[in-house]
């Protein structure tokens, strides 16, 4: 199982009411289900990712995540994940904000733009960067938002979002150790 | 069954709602005896609890799937219901009704009105939506199934899975709405409206005392042209005709058909003529105009009477039922908490789109329907 997938599923507590946005093919919605019998739904854009959301049996509701969320009622949900998909969203802000107020407590994983490997090429070779954990060009990236894990814990600070747990991640393994250099990616759990 | 095997079914009547039994209709009026024609398909479990309620739009019939005996075409729905299909009648158990008010079997304007000897014609009470639900409830307790597993249906047949989930919330599993609006909207009404009036000024329509006489061919099929340029897409049709001509290497210059597009509405209107009876047309296509779930409340408080799981499908290239319509009741049902799935396919053949062999139609319906009866069998 990818590192991060087990590692929501560790912060997610059993029977919870979990919603995935940007859900992609349903995989980890469906590991919520099964593993920690939870009861879960999801938003997703891609057509082709919604019928092997249906295949594996989750209930799935296509669309983009800017205009998901106002449907749900005030901490409907008890988590809401935004694995890899808040840097893909319009409104980075505001589906947080969103969030908060639909989710109990909300779970987002990020790519790191400032990785080590990230800095080096823009240092040394002037190019944006593109590696294994980004590698899209520029003109072909779904990617709309570019930060950092310290981004990102400036923006929680900033509006009074409470960071409840935070870990770097990379090549599957835990980075402890200056995570906003050394780690691909950072998983977040939040509340307010 | 064999795959090979010709799947032959026969229509059946059930008769209910006599006198003094009468179903009282959304008009006030009380109106029996009904009788409905169905058709069923795969066997009904010892727990009742595979039953699928498939429901027909506006031009459709009983007849969804499998041969009639020395038919060479299947039923509407043939491409989605069958042995091994997506709702796999090895499996389930698939009961589709005629509507009342059609003419196909169950009784509407052209059935003969037993206190007269004969057809109902005008004299017939309008019906809606609410009332053709009602008349299959009937249906469904004489098939004694106390909960569906499924209430299924495009168009006109979504409106009725949509009135089943809120008059009948405990008697279905799920709701399967698929190119259905809450509500018809002043557009869907004025097409409506159009073809009525095509029907409605053909002088041989008599004020609907045609019976036994000559019918109003021409009005109907102008009717059902109107009404399948409204199921088609730009894009499909440019596909199939684009601005071919027919059967001439020029245009004409006169008024006979020079373009394909032409022939082909006119071959729809005519062949429709030999089926389909002008006022069930008027009368159905009236019920479609007066569906409305926001009449009396919000789209979320009517809502909130449902229980069923719901799964909502649009087309991209519906311009009749376009997609928000079917976010509308997304947003709303989500508001209620309810267990939704909702999908826009990406497809080219517009409002008809259900009808056509889809593969990812049928993906959704065999997927959704196998995790419905998980849950069912579940609890």
């Amino acid at each position: 199982m990818r590192l991060d997938y087990r590692i929501i599923l560790d912060y997610v507590s059993p029977k919870s009411k979990v919603l995935d946005l940007g859900c992609g093919d349903g995989t980890l919605l469906s590991l919520l289900i099964r593993e920690k019998s939870c009861r879960g739904t999801g938003i997703e854009l891609s057509e082709e990712s919604i019928y092997k959301c249906v295949e594996k049996g989750i209930s799935v509701s296509h669309g983009d995540l800017d205009s998901g969320l106002s449907d749900y009622s005030d901490k409907r949900f008890d988590y809401i994940i935004l694995n890899e998909s808040l840097q893909q969203v319009l409104n980075p802000k505001k589906v947080l904000i969103e969030s908060l107020r639909v989710g109990k407590n909300i779970i987002v994983g990020i790519p790191n733009f400032c990785y080590w490997r990230a800095r080096l090429q823009i240092f040394f070779r002037g190019r944006v960067p593109v590696t294994s954990e980004l590698p899209y060009e520029w003109y072909d990236t779904p990617n709309l938002r570019f930060l950092s894990l310290k981004d990102f814990r400036y923006f929680c600070q900033e509006n009074s979002i409470t960071i409840l747990k935070e870990v770097g991640l990379s090549q599957n393994q835990i980075i402890s150790v200056r995570p906003n250099l050394f780690a691909n990616n950072g998983l977040f759990l939040l509340t307010k | 069954m064999k795959k090979s095997d010709p799947f032959i079914v026969e229509t059946q009547y059930y008769t209910c709602c006599d006198p003094p039994d009468e179903l009282v209709l959304q008009s006030g009026v009380k109106f029996g005896p009904i009788t409905l024609a169905y058709e069923t398909y795969g066997e009904l479990n010892p727990e009742k609890s595979n039953a699928i309620l498939v429901c027909h739009a506006l031009s459709g019939d009983a007849h969804a799937a499998g041969y009639h005996e020395g038919d060479t075409k299947p039923g509407w729905w043939d491409v989605v219901i069958g042995p091994g299909k997506a709702i796999d009648t090895d499996k389930y158990f698939v009961i589709s009704s005629n509507v009342i008010g059609g003419c196909k079997g169950s009784t509407g304007p052209s059935s003969v009105n037993p206190d007269t000897g004969k057809p109902y014609g005008l004299s017939f009470p309008m019906v809606t939506i609410d009332d053709m639900v009602d008349a299959q409830r009937h249906l469904i307790d004489h098939l004694g199934i106390k909960k569906l597993l499924a209430v299924c249906g495009g168009s006109m047949g979504g409106s009725q899975a949509l009135a089943w989930s809120i008059r009948y919330p405990d008697c279905l599993q799920s709701a399967i709405i698929i190119a259905t609006t809450p509500c018809h909207n002043a557009q869907q009404i004025a097409f409506n409206e159009v073809a009525r009036q095509a029907i409605m000024s053909d002088p041989d329509w008599q004020e609907g005392d045609y019976y036994g006489k000559t019918i109003p061919a021409r009005g109907l099929a102008v009717a059902r042209m109107i009404g399948h340029i409204t199921y088609m897409s730009d894009q499909s049709m440019e596909k199939k005709f684009g601005r071919k001509l027919i059967g001439k290497e020029r245009l004409g210059y006169d008024f006979n058909q020079d373009f394909q597009v032409e022939s082909y509405l006119k071959y729809r209107g005519d062949s429709f003529v030999q089926r389909f009876d002008a006022n069930s047309w008027l009368y159905i296509s009236k019920s479609l105009d007066y569906f409305n779930l926001k009449a009396e409340q919000s789209l979320v408080e009517v809502f909130s009477k449902a229980r069923s799981s719901f799964l909502i499908v649009s087309f991209t290239s519906d311009w009749l039922y376009p997609t928000y319509q079917s976010k509308e009741m997304v947003r709303a049902l989500k508001s209620n908490d309810l267990d939704v799935s909702f999908i826009e396919i990406n497809s080219s053949y517009g409002h008809d789109a259900f009808l056509v062999d889809n593969k990812e139609v049928s993906h959704i319906l065999s997927h959704y329907l196998a995790r419905i009866s998980k849950t069912l069998n579940a609890v």
